[in-house]
């Protein structure tokens, strides 16, 4: 259990290649936060550099107070959980749980009680002798946890975990995480480019692009008040609607661009105060809803609408706003305005 | 049209089989045929293991095969001491010069063995080493090193990054990850580079044949290429002796020609 | 432990990794070359014992040398003729082995025997086969009264023959490797453009298949120019010194008559000779890749 700082972190690879710049980052012990991004945006790297896998070029580490920035993984208490697992494939389930233990010096009696807790935990007791071979990937996967559980360390990452597992699965393990962070009350970083499994999972999200973090918040904030474009696009399926004021009525509105989420944009069958009239270009009927995508002025708008009750393409319908405050502005560069 | 071509695919490895195996083969024969029969017409009247059972009293040829197994396998070893390690950082630690060290293996390789057998020569004089079989050992496994480098180096790159990860984040140092994680799950590279490393060594000549002089002392390739020096040439017992000579190369080659192939050309693809 | 002290830690212990091989590669390959090149410019008779420094007198004999100069060309010559058939009838056997067909495996273990069998027995099983008075070829062929190894000019092309026999598998899996290495979905899409077998062969395989052949052909120009093992069991360089080439010439200054220091000077023209071709190749190889 550990409070985690970077401060002013910055990661060059050989060639110039900016990996990570000006990162600094509190986190608090026990909290569970997710590093999200489209790939390249360095989330990968940051953990690496928290692991001691890799040093940064400048700026520094600090894990539960001490600094780090200089210690190898081996001194750093940090265990971690790899995309494709990463088990030795030469030892069984046992053994890769054990293995850490072994290099921690722990007596035999003291290794075999740990490996038989966590195994429980987990639900694999019946895999300690199979061969990582032997196991499907839901499996393979829980002994990698298991073998982070083990070392009982201060921090936990987490690398895409969940992303070589299949959707139901994924789903599955989803809620598990969270129950098992909740039961142990420990830190979690964890890296992932799914915002499904940052938002249901974290109690803050640090959004990267490039190298560079965008926003860090709690997953509502980053949905309700998102701090770029980016960040808004970021998060929501279908996405959220980015078009100029004057589509949405507003042409003598300061920002740039104006944000409206699907389900905060109204579509109605005649003509109303307030609407813009649009045409409609698709209807995706989805299960619980439909989404319908309208055209105005070479803009596209989605908007979420209760089944039963789409227009149909090549219709006309008028659209509004729902609520004012759920409105986003952003200016020329990007950036939220903030409304008066 | 299908029959034609399947009938020239047929004949042509009918002719390749002939070509790669009929030498060989032929000399196989000559070994069982009687003295007398030797050169003449036809098939021979009958097979005889005589000229087996000669090659094999002879004392010095039976110490040959002794000598090349205890050389060839110290090679081995030798090379696999040095060049696993090696190779391993070479693939997964911030080697300084690494550049210069793979350049200077791949020049070692592409020496001619004779542009060091004067000073070697030298060398092991001083030290006491001409005329023995450790002698020997140094020499071949320095010859070896740049191949089993450039295996060693491919298979350990092959073997994915995470795993050396998980091991430097479950706590080991560099030189643990390497002895607990990466060398047993490098075995079938190792494997693939002894067998390479030893069959180099086994038929190793010109080293052989500089430093070594007794009898009694020298390797199977020398024994081979000196066995009429006393007498008339017993040819069939030349022949028997050269194929006792290869059966442990033909035996390993046999069995682990899946293996052989993979290290000869990801050797060469890789480089 | 700060950030500077692990960067050298984890460099010093890099460095432990590879000193063996470096310790041994250095001493007991590089350290020689250099100190074969001092000898060079030594008069240095092993069995008197002595040495004087003589400067580049050796080197100025070479120069004079006919016998030298016969045993270069004759290394060049041997080097281009053997590596040329091999490639020629390696590019078959590798297509032929590329096909899957029943028992390739067995195929697979047939082409690697010539390569498992020691060089010298390999000599050993031609020199039967041209034996004048047993060996097989000799009556087969139609000159059936030339002696293949006694005679100057027939000699050699034996020594080819052996050198072919030996080493043609081995380009062929070099070769075979090469088109493993071409994915099936360019000679489909030829095909299906009308491209008959002559045209796939031309156009995609063996533009292809380039580098492999440059690669192939630098392992084995290097080794056929450095060849010894098969000539001296053969002939010894003989008859007349008419199969002698570079490594075979040096032996027997070096280890017959015992003539150190014109021996190395004689190991240091034929290292030279030999690494100029390796990175020539490797230039050209280079250049290849890029392109």
């Amino acid at each position: 259990m550990a409070s985690v700082s970077l401060v002013d972190v910055e990661k060059r690879y050989r060639g110039g290649v900016l990996a990570v710049s000006e990162l600094s980052l509190t986190i608090a012990d026990g909290e569970l936060v997710s590093l999200v991004g489209p790939s390249g945006c360095g989330k990968s790297t940051v953990l690496s550099l928290l692991a001691g896998l890799e040093t940064p070029s400048a700026g520094r580490i600090l894990i539960d107070g001490r600094d780090v920035t200089g210690s190898p993984p081996a001194e750093r208490d940090v265990a971690m959980v790899f995309q494709s697992y990463a088990l030795y494939p030469h030892l069984d389930v046992a053994g890769n749980l054990a293995f850490p233990l072994k290099l921690a010096g722990l007596g035999r009696a003291e290794r075999e009680g740990r490996v038989r807790e966590v195994a429980q935990m987990l639900g694999i007791e019946a895999l300690l002798e199979r061969k990582p071979a032997a196991l499907s990937g839901g499996q393979r996967q829980r002994v990698a946890l298991g073998r982070a559980l083990v070392r009982r360390p201060k921090l936990f990452l987490f690398d895409e975990p969940l992303s070589n597992l299949d959707a139901g699965l994924r789903a599955q393990m989803r809620s598990e995480l969270k129950r098992l962070h909740a039961r142990l009350g420990a830190t979690f970083v964890y890296v992932t480019h799914d915002q499904v499994e940052a938002m249901s999972l974290s109690d803050r999200v640090v959004v990267m692009r490039e190298g560079r973090v965008q926003q860090v918040a709690p997953p509502a904030v980053l949905y309700g008040k998102p701090a770029n474009t980016f960040v808004a696009n970021f998060f929501g399926d279908p996405r959220i609607n980015l078009v100029p004021p004057r589509i949405l009525g507003r042409p003598e509105h300061p920002a740039a661009l104006l944000g409206v989420r699907p389900e905060e944009l109204e579509l109605l069958a005649q003509d109303a105060p307030g609407t813009q009239p649009a045409r409609v270009e698709l209807v995706e009927a989805v299960g619980p809803e439909s989404w319908v995508t309208v055209e105005l002025d070479g803009s596209r708008l989605t908007a979420r609408v209760a089944p039963g009750s789409e227009p149909s393409p090549g219709e006309q319908v008028w659209m509004r706003v729902r609520e004012e405050s759920r409105l986003h502005a952003f200016d020329a560069r990007g950036e939220r305005l903030e409304t008066p | 049209m299908r029959n034609l071509t399947r009938l020239g695919r047929v004949l042509a490895v009918a002719a390749l089989l002939t070509f790669l195996l009929g030498p060989f083969l032929w000399q196989g024969l000559t070994s069982l045929t009687p003295e007398a029969e030797l050169g003449g017409r036809g098939w021979p009247s009958h097979l005889t293991w005589r000229a087996w059972a000669g090659a094999l009293a002879r004392e010095d040829f039976l110490w040959s095969l002794f000598n090349s197994l205890v050389v060839a396998a110290a090679t081995t070893c030798l090379c696999l001491l040095c060049g696993a390690p090696a190779a391993f950082a070479l693939a997964r630690l911030p080697v300084p010069g690494r550049g210069l060290l793979l350049g200077g293996a791949l020049a070692v390789s592409m020496f001619p063995p004779i542009a060091v057998v004067s000073p070697l020569y030298l060398v092991l004089q001083q030290m006491g080493l001409l005329d023995t079989r450790a002698g020997l050992v140094l020499p071949y496994a320095t010859f070896a090193l740049p191949l089993t480098l450039w295996l060693l180096t491919s298979f350990f790159r092959q073997i994915p990054s995470e795993l050396y990860r998980a091991a430097r984040v479950d706590g080991c140092t560099p030189f643990q990850a390497f002895r607990w994680v990466l060398l047993p799950v490098s075995g079938p590279g190792l494997a693939t580079t002894a067998l390479l490393v030893f069959v180099f060594a086994w038929n190793e000549f010109l080293f052989a044949l500089s430093f070594i002089h007794s009898p009694g002392r020298r390797t199977v390739p020398v024994a081979i290429s000196l066995f009429a020096a006393e007498h008339a040439e017993p040819w069939a017992e030349i022949a028997a002796a050269s194929v006792i000579a290869t059966l442990p190369l033909l035996v390993l080659t046999v069995l682990f020609q899946r293996r052989i192939v993979a290290g000869l050309t990801a050797g060469a693809v890789k480089a | 432990m700060s950030l500077a002290r692990r960067l050298r830690t984890e460099r010093a212990q890099a460095i432990l990794f590879v000193a063996p091989a470096v310790m041994v590669l250095v001493a007991v390959a590089l350290v020689p070359i250099l100190a074969a090149l001092w000898l060079s410019f030594h008069r240095s008779i092993l069995l008197f014992g002595e040495r004087a420094f003589v400067g580049l007198d050796n080197y100025a004999l070479l120069l004079r040398d006919t016998r030298f100069h016969a045993a270069l060309l004759r290394t060049l010559y041997f080097a281009a003729v053997a590596v040329t058939i091999e490639l020629l009838l390696a590019l078959p056997i590798a297509l032929l082995l590329h096909r899957a067909m029943p028992g390739r495996g067995f195929l697979r273990a047939a082409v690697l025997i010539p390569w498992a069998i020691p060089t010298v027995v390999s000599a050993r099983i031609w020199g039967w086969l041209f034996n004048p008075d047993y060996g097989l070829l000799p009556r087969l062929l139609p000159a059936s009264d030339v002696n293949w190894l006694g005679t100057p000019g027939y000699a050699l092309h034996a020594a080819i023959v052996v050198d072919v026999w030996k080493t043609t598998p081995f380009v062929a899996l070099l070769l075979l490797a090469g088109l493993q290495g071409i994915p099936e979905d360019l000679y489909r899409a030829a095909r299906v453009d009308g491209a008959g077998r002559w045209t796939l062969l031309t156009r995609i395989t063996l533009p292809l298949l380039m580098p492999a052949i440059l690669l192939a052909l630098l392992f084995r120009t290097l080794d056929a120019l450095r060849v010894f093992d098969a000539i001296w069991v053969l002939t010894e360089g003989g008859p007349a010194n008419t199969t002698e080439t570079l490594s075979v010439y040096a032996y027997k200054t070096l280890l017959r008559a015992g003539n150190f220091g014109y021996g190395s000077a004689q190991s240091v023209v034929t290292f030279l000779v030999v690494m100029a071709v390796g990175v020539i190749y490797l230039r050209v190889l280079g250049a290849g890749r890029e392109g």
